[in-house]
């Protein structure tokens, strides 16, 4: 049996998410939001590691690993986008790019 | 190993709680990668090494790293190496190292403590499990994750690209004699 308790597992997890999602809402750095919501992921990979680890179940891990190719792919577009945002705007502020170009 | 899943924990929140409070990007992402570590450890006493080692690759090595290429990328900081020496303070790095020796004190101890003990009280779902797993009733989400990875790639070639600029050369002569 595992010695370290689910509680405070899902715990961690709930406080880490916690952290990245109000830094997403305090920050307007473009980049510090993609951070943030790279914690966010993180910690629900993490849940997902608890949930298996107490079922003694290979089923958590394996998500946890569809989240962590998610991320690459999230964090991959989300630079690109960040690059052609800059070129565009010569800024990493979040609130200037709120117009549209049709 | 209860202890070290709390003190890992512990670290965990404090790093990620100075990565979002920091104004510098590098000094963030020094912190995010002490976080990410610590994550690392708990993987590692909830009985999931093969996760922990793909924590440490994936999102420790790969994606700071391109985290990294883009901030200099964009070019951000034009100051001079005096600026360059200034960064390079002790308070810069000494609060991502402390947290780094608590962590490497806990490898440490579980390595040794592994070797003493070799029945440890953790049960571990092994890489193999994990393996079986997922090629036998996961294979259509493995296939799917790939297809996701290949959007990615070309989504990601496409919009980095830079537009070039195209001047018909009759122009560019023009330019070139006035």
């Amino acid at each position: 049996m595992n010695a370290v308790s689910m509680e405070a597992g899902l715990l961690l997890a709930g406080i880490l998410f916690l952290l990245g999602m109000i830094s997403v809402m305090i920050r307007r750095n473009i980049i510090f939001m993609l951070i943030s919501v790279e914690i966010m992921l993180n910690a629900a990979g993490l849940a997902f590691i608890v949930a298996g680890s107490r079922w003694v179940q290979p089923d958590g891990q394996i998500m946890f690993i569809f989240i962590l190719t998610m991320a690459a792919a999230e964090v991959s577009v989300g630079l690109a986008l960040i690059l052609q945002i800059y070129h565009q705007l010569k800024t990493l502020n979040s609130d200037t790019a709120n117009f549209m170009k049709g | 190993m209860e202890l070290t899943f709390y003190i890992a924990a512990a670290v965990a929140v404090l790093a990620t709680l100075m990565v979002i409070t920091r104004y510098n990007m590098i000094h963030a992402l020094l912190y995010l990668v002490v976080s990410f570590l610590a994550i690392a450890i708990v993987f590692f006493t909830l009985g999931a090494p093969f996760m922990a080692a793909l924590e440490v690759i994936v999102y420790a090595g790969a994606i700071v790293v391109l985290i990294i290429f883009v901030i200099m990328m964009l070019n951000l900081t034009y100051e001079d190496v005096q600026k360059e020496k200034e960064w390079l303070k002790p308070s810069v790095w000494v609060g991502p190292a402390i947290l780094s020796l608590v962590l490497l004190a806990e490898l440490v101890y579980m390595i040794t403590a592994a070797e003493t003990a070799p029945a440890a009280a953790v049960v571990a779902v092994d890489a193999r499990l994990v393996g079986l797993a997922l090629f036998g009733p996961y294979v259509l989400a493995v296939q799917l994750s790939g297809i996701l990875l290949m959007a990615g790639i070309v989504g990601a070639y496409h919009l980095g690209r830079q537009k070039k600029k195209v001047v018909h050369r009759f122009l560019q002569e023009r330019s070139a004699a006035a």
